[in-house]
């Protein structure tokens, strides 16, 4: 059989376009597209593109199923290990993960994995038959997993088809997390992640939102009240600001805000919903990351006539997946590289009028591998701008581990887990996701899900 | 959904809300607050906690219709649903003996005084309360403060009733006259709060003042709320609301108190009769 060097692109809207609407940007293969692609797949014996998945997902199996035109045997293999499928088809890094390890992508395009997985889970969500398999006996064991973002989804759902009995607490008044308040709607369609959640609850688990653990009840008093075990997954939820002066004006937000107003409070639909922000007409958005990627596309789409990504690495440091930062680039975001603020400026009635940067040079590596960027003395320039967006990323929020004695935490104010387990220093607490390794994403959010659910039902069992 | 147990007015345009969410009110203390959503296309706003009753699991709100949220909310009635209701949030107010103190509570802002000046006085202080409204028709609470303190001194802008004046006059004579008060809390209006503050500074009497900033989650993770604490950042939703109010940069609050007043009026003006406007 002959290789097929190219992956079928996406249809996807045109950057003209859908830089001034919020529907999702990548439409999603047609079923010929999908069978087309997955034709590509050699079906290696060894399969290297399973090594790359952080769920495990039996990737030949499934997209052998596709070709066959077996979508719904292709979403059920998916489903063995992952049960947000449609999500991870949209927001997984696939180009560092499933293929990069594709035999394909030795030397032409790997195989679209991500896309087929996208495809057979939007099969099933249009089709309207989302079966839920048949569930173990009870086991008698209730877990409480605190957070309902992609960690404590996964370990939930994961748990429900262990045979435990799981109750999600969320903080917020919808259950998500960053899949709902961060990722926006133009990249992952709010309907599609409550429809996913929707199957997490089918598998019996129970999502109790408006309930901030840290507040309303602890750590200590869900063990000491018939939890057997606690999966803490609360996310990165501390947005950081850089501490310069002028950061208060009005018109700066963190992305947080930026990102929550506008996609969790439907901020783009006010008046109609009734949670409002603000865009000017020239938007810095202060990051390189996803997230800035994502607040400087939803500036554009909120508004803004120009929008500038400023970050003070070079191109190659950039923190941002490259299919983001070219679709920010396609739909005209501008990029200000090695430059950052140092102070704001504003006018009488306090809105940020502009701001002073400097210009940087990249020095010898630093901790990160990357190379340190070194202020260039003098370079001091004004830029103009009505609206700032800071996204130099978020820490752990302190809620769950200010409350919970004992629990040992690392320098970054993470909690110390083991890696392997997801064990922390409380015996039957365990965590994973980014309130573990500082913000990074979805799909690795998930993996320390799942490892952890494991792990959670090992320690179960082990009690007797 | 969170059932509302008992709505009455208290005053034009000041309601009284009483909404069942036991875990809240199991939880509640004097000086945090809850966030609510009227219904599924609203916004979340912040409301400070004017009661708790742990045993009929209520949690009592007290708003003056200000803007689009508000104004809905007294369309509510009892029997009626919040769509969304989260709490206990914020730090409690630090309650301890301290001797004599004095408890200052502008307009609406008598609601949230209520619970910490009987949390003081529950503690064994001395509590001298001064209430304060543009005119007597607006003043709420009073018995319910006199109830809790051992001394009630009232003011009115308008001379209506009480002393004719601001409660910052009331204050001042009072701290010239007493010897000995140990600290003074006092929440209403953002003016007011400053002019408080400023009343106290040279007495150097520590000046508690309950923040209420704009919010969006009220858990830490969006930083609406920054407030400038001693020239350093703070959140008033998990750091807060309560700050040392000699301490705040006063003129930054203000300022973003009235971020959105354009969207806001947009708001009101686009407003139809009751009912959610997103379906």
């Amino acid at each position: 059989m002959p290789v097929i060097p190219k992956k079928n692109p996406m249809p996807s809207q045109s950057p003209e376009e859908r830089r001034r609407n919020f529907r999702e940007v990548a439409l999603g293969y047609t079923r010929e597209l999908a069978q087309a692609e997955a034709e590509r797949c050699l079906q290696c014996k060894k399969a290297p593109c399973r090594q790359g998945c952080p769920v495990e997902i039996d990737i030949p199996a499934f997209i052998k199923l596709i070709k066959e035109g077996d979508f719904e045997g292709a979403i059920a293999k998916i489903k063995e290990k992952n049960n947000l499928p449609a999500i991870c088809g949209r927001v997984c890094p696939q180009e560092n993960q499933c293929e990069k390890y594709c035999t394909l992508a030795k030397k032409h395009d790997p195989v679209g994995i991500g896309r087929l997985e996208r495809f057979v889970a939007d099969y099933q969500l249009q089709n309207g038959r989302v079966e839920v398999p048949e569930l173990p006996p009870a086991s008698g064991y209730k877990v409480a997993v605190i957070g309902s973002g992609p960690a404590g989804l996964t370990a939930a759902a994961d748990l429900a088809r262990l045979g435990h009995k799981v109750t999600v607490f969320e903080a917020l008044h919808v259950p998500g997390g960053v899949l709902m308040y961060g990722i926006p709607e133009f990249r992952l369609p709010k309907h599609v992640v409550q429809a996913e959640i929707d199957y997490i609850r089918r598998l019996g688990v129970e999502i109790k939102t408006n309930t901030v653990v840290g507040k309303v009840t602890s750590v200590d008093e869900l063990l000491n009240s018939g939890y057997d075990a606690v999966f803490i997954g609360t996310g990165a939820g501390l947005p950081h600001f850089m501490g310069i002066p002028g950061e208060n004006l009005l018109g700066i937000y963190s992305a947080n805000e930026f990102l929550t107003r506008t996609n969790l409070m439907k901020a783009y639909l006010f008046p109609e919903y009734a949670t409002p922000i603000k865009v000017g007409r020239r938007v810095a958005v202060i990051g390189a990351g996803n997230v800035a990627m994502d607040a400087a596309r939803t500036a554009l789409r909120l508004g803004a006539e120009e929008v500038h990504i400023v970050y003070r690495r070079s191109e190659e440091e950039m923190p941002a997946r490259k299919e983001e930062i070219e679709h920010a680039v396609e739909e005209g975001v501008k990029f200000q590289l090695l430059t950052s603020p140092v102070e704001y400026h504003g006018n009488e009635q306090g809105w940020v009028t502009g701001m002073t940067c400097i210009r940087y040079e990249l020095g010898e590596p630093d901790a990160s591998g990357r190379r340190r960027p070194v202020a260039i003395p003098g370079s001091e320039f004004q830029m103009e701008v009505d609206t700032v967006v800071v996204a130099i990323g978020q820490g752990p929020n302190p809620l769950v581990l200010r409350t919970t004695p004992g629990l040992e935490l690392t320098r970054k104010g993470t909690i110390k887990a083991d890696e392997t387990t997801g064990a922390t220093s409380r015996p039957g607490v365990f965590a994973g996701g980014d309130i573990v390794t500082g913000a990074a994403t979805v799909i690795l959010a998930m993996g320390a899900g799942k490892t952890a659910a494991r792990a959670i039902d090992a320690y179960l069992r082990s009690k007797g | 959904m969170y059932r509302i147990v008992n709505k009455k007015p208290l005053a034009t345009s000041i309601h009284l809300m009483e909404i069942e969410a036991p875990e809240v009110a199991a939880k509640a203390l004097a000086g945090q607050f809850v966030i609510l959503r009227a219904d599924d296309c609203g916004e979340r706003i912040p409301l400070t906690i004017a009661d708790y009753d742990r045993q009929r699991g209520t949690i009592t709100t007290i708003f003056q219709e200000v803007g689009f949220t508000t104004r809905k909310l007294a369309t509510l009635r009892a029997g009626d649903y919040l769509a969304d209701f989260v709490g206990p949030l914020g730090q409690p107010t630090e309650i301890e003996n301290y001797g004599r103190v004095v408890c200052v509570g502008g307009g609406v802002g008598v609601a949230p005084v209520y619970p910490i000046a009987r949390a003081l006085k529950e503690a064994g202080n001395e509590v001298i309360a001064i209430i304060g409204a543009r005119t007597k028709e607006l003043l709420i609470l009073e018995e319910e403060m006199r109830a809790v303190s051992n001394e009630l001194l009232v003011a009115t802008d308008d001379g209506s009733y009480g002393h004719h004046g601001f409660v910052t006059d009331v204050l001042k004579q009072v701290l010239t006259e007493r010897r000995g008060i140990a600290r003074v809390w006092a929440i209403g209006p953002v003016v007011m709060m400053r002019a408080v503050a400023e009343t106290t500074r040279p007495f150097g009497v520590p000046t508690i003042v309950s923040m209420n900033p704009i919010m969006v989650d009220g858990t830490g993770m969006c930083g609406a709320c920054r407030v400038s604490v001693g020239g350093e950042t703070k959140f008033a939703c998990v750091d807060g609301p309560e700050f040392d109010g000699h301490q705040i940069d006063w003129q930054l609050a203000i300022r973003r108190l009235n971020m959105y007043k354009e969207e806001e009026q947009r708001a009101l003006e686009a407003q139809t009769g009751g009912g959610c406007r997103c379906r």
